[in-house]
């Protein structure tokens, strides 16, 4: 694969309440490129995010982010780690009790010594490349859920990070702004070289802008590739998720018993 | 800007804070500025110190002179020894005046009554009482007066 | 039976794990010291909501119980003609006990709650998680200006607390029922001593900032992230503080006032 891998998963098993959530994830996610990561709710999108920002650690196997063992890291280092990723939160997680402007000034207040104008420029110029410029002075509450999760996003560029992780960017996007939101993602990995992870249900959006597609399910890596071998994939899993359809071997279901006996028919469905 | 006004809040907040613990020291512990040095120890013996407690007042003539420090045993006499710091402004008490345990009221706190006597010299630092009368023990005096009978 | 004994088992080992975690989180919150120039003003912050935002509920509660030990005092020493020692009683009742007590079960209602709400919150928003994505420790961030926070403010809210219940005494026991003011103030300041009453009073009001502050966050902290959690969370900050509070306050009592 890539000799450039930016993030390396090998044979990474986790479990949660006692529920097998990866079984030997093994995934190269190279630097510097766009990488799609696919699969049905639940199958574990988000959780796979956390074991790359080291918020979560694996039973076993290794999670290597810019030739660093996560789960292995002191907590400094770590932080030292994180301070070079930018993650976009699925729910958004601005802070509620600063304006949209704090918000997005948060990590450079943190981490630099900017002078205050340097810090306005560079939030003006993040807000902007959303198209929030205007709603800097909102406060969290007053923003809808697109503009929330546009809002959260310049927050997670606001330091130029070398990694940068998506979780649905466009889930609630109207059109345009998903048009927007889509060039400004390639643009961002196109012009600052940025290593894009980017997790959507979007097959049609994630798949025209990124580089590198990968489908989970049922704990495990169901297809991988460019998203012209995975149209092309032999797959019957992957061609069912690819094109949506209800039934084949990807379940829609969360693991549950016997429908018959919930449903209280003891003889099943008939 | 608002960040300002509300630093300045807890800054008030915290002298607040100080004023009345300065409030608690003087006006109600009644510590008075004057350093320690301004008062003078002198010594008690009694038969029974009642319920005499540390801290309790010293005083003459019913004006507060100073403080009693503390009470033990003397182990040679078997009489309690108490230790009193008393004002120096007071410092022309005549030599044989007369230490006596008394109760503020019925039931009230016991005090040391210093009993004024007729000497020229005073007691200076360190000095003992000559005399002294122990606490009034109602107990006591009861029983006395009915085996007296 | 054996079910009783498991469940009580089971009870045990989960209050352990949970004291063991509450210690680490401690540790964290508690370890490095943090950086004056951005760390003072989320601390002066943090004072603010947690302390002058108390003033007002400290300070009539403080005024009220002020009132009640001197009409109350007033009428038992009446009858035994030694009413001049109301100062005495008001003032020794309010600078050991009442004032740290009152003031902290008052805290855990009104501050506490609050601290463990706002946390769980920032939990339940993934507000936490976020910040720990921008290598920025939460610990530290937002938990350690908050446990400062209560620390500094509870002491400073006992003191006034006594003083304004001092002054509301004095109110009920000097202008209204008539006792001589100088024998008032003289009494009190003859057997209030700075040291060991005063004193005492805040270093039992600081070990209670510190225990009603610790129990806030980190019951907002560890709170399941549901707003089912959230509530039983603040449940539990009110109900473990003002129980840490009551015990706590016997045992530094006997250490602090008791003649052994
Ligand atoms: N705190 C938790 N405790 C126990 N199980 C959890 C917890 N969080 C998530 N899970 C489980 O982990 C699995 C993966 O969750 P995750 O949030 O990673 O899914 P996802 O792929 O991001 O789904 P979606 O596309 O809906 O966001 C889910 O099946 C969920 O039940
Ligand atoms: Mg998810």
């Amino acid at each position: 694969m890539d000799s450039s891998a930016f993030i390396t998963l090998k044979d990474v098993v986790f479990s949660r309440a006692g529920r097998r959530i990866f079984d030997g994830v093994s995934l190269d996610i190279p630097k510097g490129r766009i990488t799609a990561i696919m699969g049905p709710s639940g199958t574990g999108k988000t959780t796979l995010l956390r074991l790359i920002g080291g918020q979560l650690r694996p039973d076993s196997g290794r999670v290597v982010v810019a030739g660093q063992n996560v789960p292995a890291l002191k907590r400094r280092d770590l932080y030292h780690l994180r301070e070079r990723m930018g993650m976009l939160f699925q729910s958004g997680a601005l802070f509620t009790d600063l304006s949209v402007f704090e918000n997005v000034a948060f990590p450079l207040r943190v981490h630099t010594s900017l002078p205050e104008d340097m810090i306005r420029d560079v939030v003006l110029m993040k807000l902007e490349a959303v198209g929030l410029r205007g709603a800097r002075d909102l406060m969290p509450a007053e923003l809808s859920g697109g503009m929330t999760r546009r809002v959260a996003l310049a927050r997670s560029i606001a330091l130029d990070p070398e990694l940068i992780m998506y979780d649905e960017p466009f889930a609630g996007q109207d059109p345009i702004a998903m048009g927007v939101l889509v060039k400004l993602i390639r643009d961002l990995n196109s012009s600052m070289g940025l290593t894009s992870v980017l997790v959507s249900h979007d097959v049609p959006e994630s798949l025209s802008i990124c580089h590198y597609a990968c489908i989970i399910a049922d704990g495990k890596v169901i297809g991988q590739g460019t998203p012209d071998e995975l149209q092309s994939h032999p797959s019957e899993r992957v061609q069912q998720f690819l094109n949506g359809k209800p039934d084949g071997p990807v379940p829609f279901h969360y693991p549950a018993g016997d429908a018959g006996s919930d449903f209280g028919l003891a003889g099943g469905l008939v | 800007m608002a960040n300002r006004t509300m630093e300045i809040i807890v800054g008030l907040f915290m002298i607040a804070g100080l004023a009345a613990l300065l409030f608690l020291a003087l006006q109600v512990s009644g510590l008075s500025p004057k350093p320690d040095s301004a008062s003078y120890t002198l010594y008690a013996k009694f038969n029974d110190t009642g319920g005499l407690s540390p801290r309790g007042r010293v005083s003459m003539a019913g004006v507060t002179i100073g403080t009693v420090e503390s009470i033990s045993l003397d182990t040679d006499t078997f009489q309690a020894r108490v230790v009193m710091s008393i004002d120096a402004d007071i410092n022309n008490i005549p030599a044989d005046s007369a230490a006596v345990i008394r109760t503020s009221g019925l039931l009230g706190d016991q005090y040391i009554d210093v009993s004024v006597g007729g000497d020229m010299d005073s007691l200076k630092d360190g000095d003992t009482f000559y005399s002294t009368q122990s606490a009034m023990n109602l107990e006591r005096l009861i029983s006395n007066f009915a085996s007296g009978l | 039976m054996t079910d009783r004994l498991a469940a009580l088992g089971r009870f045990g080992l989960s209050a352990i794990a949970s004291l063991g975690r509450s210690g680490r989180f401690l540790a964290g919150t508690l370890i490095g010291v943090p950086k004056p120039l951005t760390g003072l003003p989320l601390l002066a912050r943090q004072i603010y909501s947690v302390g002058v935002l108390s003033l007002a509920i400290v300070v009539v509660s403080g005024l009220f119980i002020g009132m009640v030990l001197g009409l109350q005092g007033y009428t038992i020493l009446s009858d035994f003609g030694s009413e001049a020692a109301i100062g005495q009683m008001i003032a020794l009742t309010l600078v050991r006990e009442l004032g740290p007590v009152v003031t902290a079960l008052l805290f855990a209602g009104r501050a506490g709650s609050a601290l463990t709400a706002e946390i769980g919150l920032m939990k339940t928003t993934e507000q936490l998680s976020s910040m720990e994505m921008m290598g920025v420790d939460p610990l530290r961030r937002v938990i350690a200006p908050r446990l400062w926070a209560g620390f500094i403010a509870m002491p400073i809210l006992a003191v006034i607390f006594s003083v304004v219940g001092i002054w509301g005494g004095m109110l009920v026991g000097v202008e209204w029922l008539g006792v001589f003011d100088g024998a008032f103030w003289g009494n009190m300041q003859s057997s209030v001593d700075f040291v060991d009453d005063v004193i005492n009073g805040v270093i039992k009001s600081v070990v209670f900032g510190f225990v009603c502050s610790w129990i806030a966050v980190y019951q907002g902290y560890d709170c399941v992230p549901t707003s089912a959690g959230i509530s039983s969370a603040t449940t539990k900050t009110v109900v473990y503080s003002s129980l840490a509070v009551l015990g706590l306050d016997f045992v530094l009592t006997a250490v602090m006032f008791g003649n052994f």
